[in-house]
C-alpha cells in the first residue's frame, strides 16, 4: 500500500513489552539547607525537587512499560558541599551514572570532576550561577535549572514591553543578591533600561520572624525608598530572602516591585495552568500533597529528559544519551507551550521563563517583539558569541 | 451558495436550513458556550451554554446529539441537535478531550487526560464498559475504518498506541514526536496520520506495520520552528489531501496525501487547533483559539474565503450530515 519510503526517516519497529525490563538507576544528590524565608508559604519544602524527580519517574515508568524499560531514584543528601565529591564517587561504585544534582556551585563542579573518568552524566537541577555555563563549564554536566541572566532578561523585557524603563535597583549586600544584582544590570543594559538609582539594602541579621511583627517593616521601606529619582519600578535583587518581600506596598511612591518579591521570573509556579501544566500540576499535588516549586519542575525535567533520550535511543548509556541530548533530534514538552533544547554550546536548556506575581502567571518571556536568528529563546540569557565556555 | 438575506435574519436560516446547508458546531473553551453556523450563510445562528471548558466535539451518527467533552465538569454533554439543549452526560472519567464513537455509533472511547487511561463508554446505556491503561496525558483518538483497531497518543509518552478494540488490549505502540495531539486515518484505512505539537510534525504511520514511514516536517520563511506546532488533522475522503493546522503559526498547511509532501500553507486566524469538513466536502471549518474565530476554507480552491466570529477560545468543530 505504501509506495515509497523517503530516506533519512527511521522506521521505527513497533514495540512490544517482553520479558525482564531494563533497569535504570538515576541517582539524585542534593544539599539541603535549613532556609527561615520570610514568607511562610515560600519556606522551602522538606522534598523540594526530589518530589518532582519523583513524579518525571512514574512518568517514565508509564512511558517505559511500553518499552520494556523501568527508572528508579536514588536519592542521596550531603550536609556539606566538601562532600560531593566522595557522594558521587559513591554512586558510580554502585553503578549510577546518571545523577540529579541539586548542589551550590562549588559541590556541583567537585561531582562533576570526579565523576569525569567514571563517565558520569550530571543535571543541574538547582544552581543557576552563571559561571556553571560559562568560564567553570562542563562537558558532563547538563543544566535544567535556568541561570540568573535568563531570568533577569526574561523580566528586562517584560518591564520594557511595558515601557517601564526607569527601574530603582535595590541590591542585598549577600553574594548571591550581588550576582543577581550584576544580571539585571546587564538586562537593563540589553533591553534598554535605565536603573536611575541603586541602593545596597545591608542584611544586618536578626529573626525573620517576630512577635512585634511587621509595625518598624513598613516605616522602614517607606523611608529606604524616600527620595528616589523619578522611577517606574523598584527591580529588587535579594536572593538571601532578607528584605524584597518587605517591599511592595511599602515603597514611599507607589509604584510596582519586581525581581525578588512582586513580578517574579521563575521556571515554574504552583499556578501555571498553560499548556496542559494543569495536568502535570494534578499529578504532582496528588502524590506529594503539596504545590509543585520550580526546583521540583527542574528536576522533573532532568529526569524527563533522561526518559525521553532512553525511549528514543534505547540506551541510558551517559555518553549515547549526551550525545542525543545536544543532538537535533532531541524537543522537550514540558508544559511551556514550546519545545525546549539544549545550547549545544554549554548544554544549557532553553526555555521560556514564568513570570510570576505569587498569585498568577502574568506573563511568559521571551517577549513578543524579541528576535534572533536562531531561536528567540536564546534572547534570554548569555547567547552563544558572548559565551566563555569551551567545552572540555 | 449565498443566499440573499433580504427579509431579516429569522428567514434566511429558514432558507438555509431547507437547502443543503450544513450546521457547524464550534466549541468555544472559554466563554464555555457552543456556537452554531450555518455553513449556508457562515454566520452563528444560535450560542448554546454547555459545561466547563468545552473541547472535544462530535456528532451522534444518527445525527441526533451533539457530544461535547467538559473536561472541567469531568464529563461529556449530550446536546438535542433539534432543540439545541443538553439533555443527558456520559459517564467519560476525569478530564475527558478528545473521544471517537465506533462506526455503528454504540461505542465511545474517551482520552482521559489526567488518568493515563481510555475509557469505553456504552452510549445506548450511557455506562462505562471498559478502560485501558495507555501513557501519560493521552489526548488523540483515532479508528481505523473497519473499526478494528483503535488508536490513543499520549502526550508525554510521545506515543500512538493501538488498541484491539475486540479484546482491549495494546497491540503496539509506535512512538512519535513530542506531545502528540491528534491521529486520523485515511479512509480506506491505508495510513495514520499523527500529529505531535511540540515537535512540530506529522507522522505519516502503516498501521499494519505499526511503523513510521514517513514525517512530514513545516517551513515557513520568517516563523521560528518553535512557533510550528502540528494539531488537528483533515484527510479528503480520497485521502488525495491532507490539511495540518500548525497552531501559533496560524497556518493551515496543505499536503499531498500521496507524495506527503507539503503544497501550501493557508493563513487562517491565530492559533488554529482543530477542523472539519462540510459532508460535500466543499469547504473545511478551522477554529482559530486566540482570535476566537472560524476560518473557511475552500477545499478546491484552497483558500481561506471567510472568517466566521464565534465564542472565546474556540477549540473543536463538528458539522452535521444533513
Amino acid at each position: 500500500m505504501i509506495r515509497r519510503l523517503s530516506a533519512g526517516i527511521v522506521l521505527l519497529a513497533s514495540i512490544s513489552a517482553s520479558a525482564q525490563p531494563v533497569e535504570t538507576k538515576i541517582g539524585y544528590l542534593h544539599r539541603v539547607e535549613p532556609k527561615a524565608g520570610l514568607s511562610l508559604l515560600q519556606v522551602p519544602p522538606e522534598n523540594n525537587g526530589v518530589a518532582g524527580a519523583q513524579v518525571a519517574i512514574n512518568d517514565n515508568n508509564t512511558t517505559g512499560k511500553f518499552l520494556n524499560q523501568h527508572f528508579s531514584l536514588e536519592e542521596v543528601r550531603i550536609d556539606e558541599s566538601k562532600d560531593a565529591a566522595a557522594a558521587a564517587a559513591a554512586l558510580a561504585e554502585r553503578g549510577i551514572s546518571l545523577v540529579i544534582a541539586d548542589l551550590p556551585a562549588d559541590g556541583l563542579l567537585a561531582a562533576a570532576d570526579a565523576g569525569k573518568s567514571t563517565n558520569l552524566l550530571l543535571f543541574n537541577a538547582g544552581a543557576i550561577d552563571e559561571r556553571l555555563r560559562e568560564e567553570d563549564c562542563r562537558a558532563n554536566v547538563i543544566h535544567t535549572a535556568p541561570t540568573r541572566s535568563m531570568l533577569a532578561d526574561a523580566l528586562a523585557q517584560y518591564l520594557v514591553w511595558k515601557q517601564w524603563r526607569r527601574w530603582l535597583l535595590i541590591v542585598g549586600s549577600h553574594p548571591a543578591d550581588q550576582l543577581y544584582g550584576d544580571a539585571l544590570r546587564r538586562a537593563a543594559k540589553r533591553f534598554g533600561a535605565r536603573l536611575v538609582q541603586e541602593k545596597v539594602f545591608e542584611d544586618t541579621g536578626g529573626a525573620r520572624r517576630t512577635d512585634s511583627g511587621v509595625v518598624q517593616i513598613q516605616r522602614q521601606m517607606s523611608t529606604f525608598t524616600q527620595g528616589a529619582p523619578a522611577y517606574d519600578v523598584v527591580v529588587a535583587a535579594d536572593e538571601s530572602e532578607a528584605f524584597a518581600l518587605y517591599l511592595p506596598y511599602r515603597t514611599w511612591d507607589p509604584r510596582p516591585v519586581a525581581g525578588s518579591a512582586g513580578l517574579v521570573p521563575t521556571s515554574w509556579d504552583a499556578s501555571h495552568d498553560q499548556w496542559g501544566a494543569v495536568q502535570l500540576q494534578e499529578r504532582f499535588s496528588k502524590q506529594f500533597a503539596r504545590r509543585m516549586t520550580a526546583r521540583d519542575m527542574q528536576a522533573w525535567t532532568a529526569v524527563r529528559m533522561i526518559g525521553e533520550s532512553a525511549s528514543r535511543t534505547r540506551s541510558t548509556e551517559p555518553k549515547a544519551m549526551l550525545d542525543f541530548l545536544k543532538g537535533p533530534d532531541f524537543t522537550l514538552a514540558a508544559f511551556k507551550g514550546q519545545r525546549l533544547t539544549l545550547r549545544d554550546w554549554n548544554l544549557q536548556l532553553r526555555q521560556p521563563i514564568l513570570l510570576s506575581d505569587g498569585r498568577m502567571i502574568v506573563s511568559v518571556s521571551p517577549q513578543e517583539g524579541f528576535l534572533h536568528q536562531v531561536s528567540e529563546l536564546d534572547t534570554l540569557g548569555v547567547d552563544r558569541p558572548e559565551s566563555k565556555c569551551r567545552l572540555k | 451558495m449565498w443566499r440573499g438575506c433580504l427579509f431579516g435574519t429569522g428567514l434566511c436560516i429558514l432558507l438555509g436550513a431547507q437547502a443543503s446547508a450544513f450546521t457547524a458546531y464550534v466549541s468555544n473553551e472559554k466563554s464555555n458556550t457552543i456556537s452554531v453556523i450555518d455553513t449556508d450563510k457562515f454566520a452563528v445562528v444560535k450560542t448554546i451554554k454547555v459545561g466547563q471548558r468545552p473541547r472535544g466535539i462530535e456528532l451522534t451518527r444518527d445525527g441526533k446529539f451533539i457530544l461535547v467533552a467538559v473536561g472541567d465538569d469531568d464529563t461529556i454533554q449530550m446536546i438535542d441537535t433539534a432543540s439545541l439543549e443538553v439533555i443527558a452526560t456520559l459517564p467519560s472519567g476525569p478530564d475527558p478531550e478528545l473521544f471517537i464513537q465506533d462506526p455503528a455509533g454504540k461505542i465511545l472511547y474517551v482520552a482521559n487526560e489526567n488518568d493515563n487511561t481510555v475509557t469505553i463508554i456504552d452510549m445506548e446505556q450511557r455506562v462505562p464498559v471498559g478502560a485501558v491503561q495507555v501513557g501519560v496525558e493521552p489526548e488523540g483518538m483515532g479508528l481505523s475504518p473497519d473499526g478494528k483497531i483503535l488508536v490513543n497518543t499520549s502526550e508525554t509518552t510521545n506515543m500512538a498506541h493501538f488498541i484491539d478494540t475486540a479484546t482491549r488490549q495494546i497491540v503496539a505502540n509506535v512512538l512519535v514526536d513530542a506531545r502528540p495531539r491528534f491521529a486520523e486515518f485515511k479512509r480506506d484505512g491505508s495510513e495514520l496520520w499523527v500529529s505531535s505539537e511540540i515537535g512540530g510534525t506529522v507522522s505519516v504511520i502503516d498501521p499494519a506495520k505499526h511503523a513510521v514511514i514517513k514525517k512530514i516536517a513545516f517551513e515557513i520563511p520568517g516563523l521560528r520552528k518553535e512557533a510550528i506546532q502540528a494539531v488537528g488533522i483533515g484527510i479528503t475522503r480520497d485521502g488525495k489531501t491532507g490539511f495540518v493546522a500548525l497552531g501559533p503559526a496560524n497556518r493551515i498547511a496543505v499536503v499531498d496525501g500521496t507524495t506527503h509532501e507539503v503544497k501550501k500553507y493557508l493563513l487562517v486566524g491565530q492559533r488554529v487547533w482543530h477542523m472539519a469538513f462540510t459532508p460535500d466536502e466543499k469547504y473545511l471549518l478551522t477554529t482559530n483559539g486566540v482570535s476566537n474565530d472560524v476560518s473557511v476554507i475552500d477545499v478546491t480552491s484552497l483558500k481561506v474565503i471567510k472568517t466566521i466570529q464565534v465564542g472565546e477560545l474556540p477549540w473543536g468543530v463538528a458539522i452535521s450530515q444533513q
